[in-house]
């Protein structure tokens, strides 16, 4: 990767955190607000679509611009998602992002972001979020190993 | 815009302030009401976030998955490590300068235990390497990718985060 591309990731993560804060996305409570209709609707909050469809007011015809280029500017290819299958980790994973989310009012962005304005409870959540993030990844790569040796010896046996 | 930087976030909590006597104690649940609405501020925030995401597809190629790019700092990757703690770290800088201009905008008044906080960590951490993506690399992207993968996450993990609300001020009283 060139250095181009190193800088345009810390200037998107900047821009990214710019974002995160103006909205509103790093008030824990704001987030809450929005999930919480138990007091009716005169004291919901719906502030969370609004960066939701300003988000997507950008990336929607951004995307359908790139889409069919060759390349990004400074990267020799782009790395796109691919899969379209709907499998149970995705909806189970989904599922425990959501109840952490709406327990602690914290999403992956604005977790960090809080942390870098010295948000001391944004750094306990962050220390279980990457705790989290490596407790799957062993497991996960634990039973890709385990599938491993069953179909080496299922080839054996064969 | 830097005058709206800085007085944006401040305004969900002078609305409350100003409603009443400046005194007079409100309990944290109410802190969050229609008077908080900010929908200036709020589309404004998710047009950057927008613009940020745009820059990382048109410049990186890339999904700004705020989780993957995060997770994948801790899969020891040749080579494809640098990038993500530089995206890391422009969001680190981001809260470092946002807070020192404007604190109040990371105010956490919600009522969270040290071991609720470090629980939602770990939901938040597991679940999104399991689900493959966050609001960011789900919400934002997927759906303007028109991705069923991400409508189905985002509309599963809206529903289980509006359930653990409803838990936590119905059994808890909003305080855990």
């Amino acid at each position: 990767m060139t250095p181009k591309a190193h800088l345009s990731a810390f200037g998107t993560g900047l821009l990214f955190a710019t974002g995160l804060a103006l909205s509103g996305m790093t008030l824990p409570a704001k987030v809450i607000g929005f999930f919480d209709f138990s007091r009716g609707l005169e004291s919901w909050d719906p502030s969370l679509a609004f960066v939701m469809g300003g988000g997507m007011l950008v990336y929607l015809p951004v995307y359908r611009f790139v889409k069919g280029r060759a390349r990004p500017l400074l990267e020799d290819r782009f790395r796109l998602p691919t899969r379209r299958d709907i499998d149970f980790r995705l909806v189970a994973g989904a599922a425990l992002f959501g109840l952490g989310w709406g327990l602690g009012g914290f999403c992956p962005g604005p977790a960090l972001t809080s942390v870098g304005a010295m948000s001391s409870k944004a750094l306990i959540m962050v220390a279980g979020m990457f705790g989290g993030m490596f407790l799957f990844q062993q497991l996960d790569n634990l039973r890709s190993r385990q599938r491993e040796r069953a179909s080496s010896n299922a080839e054996k046996a064969a | 815009m830097l005058l709206l930087l800085l007085i944006g976030p401040r305004r969900c909590f002078t609305g409350n302030v100003s409603s009443g006597l400046p005194l007079e104690p409100t309990p944290p649940h109410e802190d969050y009401t229609m008077e908080n609405f900010t929908p200036l501020t709020s589309l404004l925030g998710g047009l950057l976030i927008g613009l940020a995401s745009a820059a990382m597809l048109v410049l990186n190629g890339r999904i700004a998955g705020i989780s993957g790019i995060t997770g994948g700092v801790l899969r020891a990757g040749a080579g494809d490590t640098l990038w993500r703690v530089l995206f890391v770290a422009g969001l680190l800088t981001g809260g470092v300068v946002y807070g020192l201009l404007s604190p109040e905008s990371f105010a956490v008044t919600i009522d969270r235990s040290v071991p609720a906080l470090l629980a939602a960590g770990v939901l938040v951490g597991f679940g999104t390497q399991m689900g493959n993506g966050c609001t960011s690399g789900h919400g934002i992207c997927g759906l303007s990718r028109f991705s069923g993968r991400s409508l189905v996450a985002v509309l599963t993990f809206m529903a289980t985060a509006a359930a653990m609300v409803f838990a936590v001020t119905t059994f808890f009283g909003g305080t855990i």
